[in-house]
């Protein structure tokens, strides 16, 4: 039973999608324009990484390792299928705004890189709540912002009216996409913050991986989207920089 | 024809695909450290997502419609794509070896790029024919080529300048975007 907090523990603390590990950036900035959109992303995206990580589990023995990543893709793009039309039958308004971004958790690094990273080589139960941990750590990580957000653009939070438009004049451009950005860059050094007091607390952050930070060990897509080892060097020797400042 | 230009200014500038609606923040935040390697990334972008958009709206079309399979398409398109970009690498690699030099490195790291799925699952939504489809696949890809060689552009002076320690890195890069973004927000009373 320990095993199973401590994944939760870890998805939703510890190694947190959004806050720690910085994966999965396109939906985090696209659709935190409301807690309520930030809330239906990430449990839609729970949904499906649950899932993959149970059926990329319990199929690992009989998945060939070569092809091992378009069989995950197929697996998650039909999961991401199945959800979409659930969404569009049940929930019209929420399915209407998140629009082409629910077809697009195929391609959320989060969900392959748990499928490459722990589904592929740990037990079903374990998987699932691994998936079930990360899935609400994104969750968390979506509203959060969500929430930010829709406070300072519209004084909202959920769609209510918490500030009165009589002494509050909304920052719309919170709303907006310049205001995505500039919450992200505004968390990313905050975070700066809290990792080197960590640091200096001798108990270390987990390091961001993913697109952000330019660093591919930790996507599990690192393997597909460089097609095969040796492009990352060469991009990186043709970009001398990126070599010296991932140091 | 107006209407054609219309829609590459409205997917190029007006609705940047970066900027607007943050497909492909991969690429634009991990290779836009130099002018160069971003221009390299925008061209192999522009020529994966015009190829892409086209096969795609024909699959789509001559495919997937008559069998009435179009629930499948995110599961088709994103196959396609994955399985074009290795072809198109293969094929430049074999005919075209000085064009293959400027951008074949990246081409596999576009495969996973969430903007060509985005413009080919667009294209699908707004019920684009053929030609509309690779046009606004073209200008989609240009927009991003703009966006990434401008990010470029001002990362390479940010190096010099003095940042709070928080900032540096990731965090003053999203700023330059959200700086960026206000910019191309002012075209949105062009169309």
């Amino acid at each position: 039973m320990k095993k199973y907090t401590e994944r939760l523990y870890n998805g939703i603390i510890k190694e947190n999608p959004t806050f720690v590990l910085m994966l999965g950036m396109c939906p985090t900035l696209a659709v935190t324009t409301g807690a309520m959109n930030g809330l239906g992303m990430g449990l839609s995206t729970t949904v499906v990484l649950v899932l993959a990580n149970l059926l990329i589990s319990a199929f690992r023995k009989v998945i060939p390792n070569g092809v091992r990543m378009p069989a995950y893709i197929v697996i998650v793009a039909s999961l991401v299928t199945i959800v979409e039309f659930i969404m569009k039958a049940y929930t019209q308004d929420l399915a209407e705004q998140l629009g082409v971004y629910i077809p697009l958790i195929v391609v959320n690094c989060i969900i392959l890189g748990r499928a490459e990273s722990y589904a592929s080589k740990n037990e079903v139960l374990p998987s699932i709540f691994d998936g079930i941990g990360m899935g609400l750590g994104f969750t968390l990580g979506l509203t959060c912002i969500g929430i930010v957000r829709e406070i300072l653009g519209a004084g909202q939070l959920f769609g209510h009216q918490i500030l009165s438009l009589s002494w509050f004049t909304p920052i719309t451009i919170f709303v907006m996409a310049p205001g995505a950005f500039l919450v992200l860059a505004v968390l990313v050094a905050v975070m700066n913050i809290v990792r080197s007091k960590m640091e200096a607390k001798g108990k270390p952050l987990a390091k961001p991986s993913g697109c952000l930070t330019g660093d591919c060990s930790g996507c599990g897509q690192a393997d597909l989207c460089t097609g095969k080892s040796g492009v990352q060097e060469t991009v990186a020797a043709a970009d001398p920089q990126a070599d010296k400042e991932g140091k | 024809m107006k209407a054609l230009i219309l829609l590459a200014i409205g997917s190029a500038i007006v609705n940047n695909v970066v900027l607007s609606q943050f497909l492909g923040i991969c690429p634009f935040l991990g290779v836009s450290k130099k002018t160069e390697t971003a221009a390299g990334m925008g061209g192999a972008v522009i020529f994966v997502i015009t190829v892409s958009s086209f096969v795609a709206a024909l699959i789509y079309k001559f495919i997937l419609t008559p069998t009435n399979t179009q629930y499948l398409k995110t599961i088709v398109f994103i196959l396609v794509i994955a399985a074009l970009v290795q072809f198109v690498e293969m094929f430049l690699k074999k005919s075209m070896p000085s064009l293959y030099q400027s951008l074949g490195v990246y081409l596999p790291l576009i495969t996973t790029n969430c903007a060509v799925l985005g413009v080919a699952l667009t294209n699908v939504t707004k019920e684009y024919n053929l030609l509309e489809s690779v046009i606004n696949g073209f200008a989609t890809a240009c927009g991003f080529f703009l966006a990434i060689t401008i990010m470029a552009g001002i990362r390479e002076k940010i190096e010099y300048n003095d940042i709070p320690k928080p900032f540096q890195g990731t965090a003053i890069v999203l700023i330059v975007a959200c700086l960026m973004s206000i910019a191309f927000m002012g075209f949105s009373g062009m169309i």
